[in-house]
């Protein structure tokens, strides 16, 4: 298909990237692409000018810290992290990453890609939100921390402004963590998604694809009864499709809760 | 540096080295296709999901309509015209015939990319894994079964 035309760049560092996108109010950074190219040839996006972020190593990589945070560069693809090492230190990640659509886009979409396109049905958002990520954002007046559960501001919004850049996200130990999806055939786009962490004390719920933005729950405990109420007493307002009505996902937001819950309890 | 429309890009495909000035909007499918004229990488839906595209970029399984073609300056390709060598099949080819693994053969180039990529990582890989290789690539024809079979046959 023939998209509209374009300019591009591919600087070597943060800050030639942070020149590019502040020079033009419709620069947009390109990470991987399999959001954006597809958005481009249905001209539901139209950027004046591509900042391909491919060439800036800062940016790629996977550390475990000697507290056992996982530091994760944004342009980091899944397929890196279901093939780290690192990455292992909390498994969910590998996990989740390898239920991603299929081979080729794991190995070009990215960690930073999935979270900053912010599409209510990707995988990404409502993992890090429960297993609490923060992300790390740069602009021209430096660098700031978000929590996750911050991060996320709408469809297709989050924190990240225009002319800034997400460099980092950073994943607490841990271990406990479930995830569970009713997709559009195996490994397709997420009908609803639920991911659940008991690690830190009260156990956390994040519901994807019923709201803008992933639906954060903080059940009493980790029992049925609390997790069944937690959700309901969340009044979801879910959208419907042709693939699922608004009660369905409502009914799916419940079943899903506590199969993540309960894959979670498995393993702490 | 500063953005530019258009660029002049080197990539080597299948072992050539080609430098070609496209636009920057060009999508790299239409760069192997159109501008090198090697047409065995085809275009089947264009959206990404269907995987007739596929080509291994540095040795990765990538679809090359979710692509530029400037994403790929200085990188090395592999389309299926690098499989064959002096007119002869090579074993996974020949192994897609022997098992009927085709029938309209549209979807073949990027099937046959699917399955070099994977074993090259895995020699000998279960059905379950050769199912989840192949995940991006649609065929409406075959079922899947025959194109299993003659993964499973290639790796022996």
């Amino acid at each position: 298909m023939l998209l509209r035309e374009v300019e591009y760049a591919r600087p070597a560092s943060v800050q030639e990237a942070l020149r590019l996108l502040g020079a033009n109010d419709g620069a947009r950074a390109l990470a991987g692409g399999q959001t954006l190219i597809n958005v481009m040839k249905a001209r539901a996006a139209s950027p004046d000018v591509l900042v391909d972020l491919a060439d800036i190593g800062e940016l790629r990589g996977i550390e475990l810290g000697s507290d056992g945070t996982l530091e994760i560069g944004a342009m980091t693809t899944y397929s890196d992290i279901i093939g780290s090492a690192e990455a292992r230190a909390r498994p969910i990640l590998g996990e989740v990453c390898n239920q991603i659509a299929d081979v080729q886009v794991r190995n070009r979409g990215t960690m930073g890609g999935n979270v900053c396109s912010n599409d209510p049905t990707n995988h990404l958002p409502p993992l890090l939100v429960a297993i609490g990520a923060t992300m790390t954002i740069v602009g021209q007046n430096g660098e700031r921390s978000v929590p996750a559960e911050e991060f996320f501001l709408g469809v297709y919004m989050t924190a990240v402004g225009p002319g800034e850049l997400l460099t980092k996200i950073f994943v607490p130990p841990g271990k406990g963590d479930g995830f569970a999806s009713v997709p559009i055939g195996k490994d397709g786009t997420c009908i609803v998604n639920v991911a659940a962490s008991l690690d830190g004390g009260a156990p956390r719920l994040a519901i994807g694809c019923v709201d803008a933005v992933p639906v954060l729950l903080r059940p009493d405990s980790a029992e049925d009864d609390a997790v069944r109420a937690a959700v309901r007493s969340a009044n979801l307002d879910p959208p419907w499709d042709v693939h699922a009505s608004a009660d369905y996902r409502r009914h799916l937001a419940e079943v899903l809760a506590l199969r993540a819950v309960a894959q979670a309890a498995g393993r702490t | 540096m500063e953005a530019v429309s258009r660029k002049t890009i080197t990539v080597g495909v299948n072992g050539e080295q080609y430098e070609r000035e496209v636009d920057a909007r060009r999508l790299l499918i239409h760069f192997i296709r159109d501008d090198l004229d090697l047409t065995g990488s085809h275009i089947g839906c264009d959206t990404g999901n269907c995987g007739a595209c596929s080509v291994l970029l540095d040795g990765t399984l990538v679809k090359s309509c979710m692509m530029l073609a400037v994403q790929a300056d200085g990188a090395k390709i592999e389309t299926v015209e690098g499989l064959a060598s002096e007119g002869e099949l090579n074993g996974l080819q020949q192994a897609f015939s022997d098992h009927h693994a085709l029938q309209c053969g549209y979807c073949t180039p990027g099937m046959l990319m699917s399955a070099t990529a994977l074993l090259r990582e895995n020699s000998s890989p279960s059905e379950e894994e050769i199912r989840k290789a192949i995940q991006g690539n649609i065929c409406r024809c075959t079922g899947y079964v025959n194109i299993v079979e003659a993964i499973k046959a290639a790796a022996q």
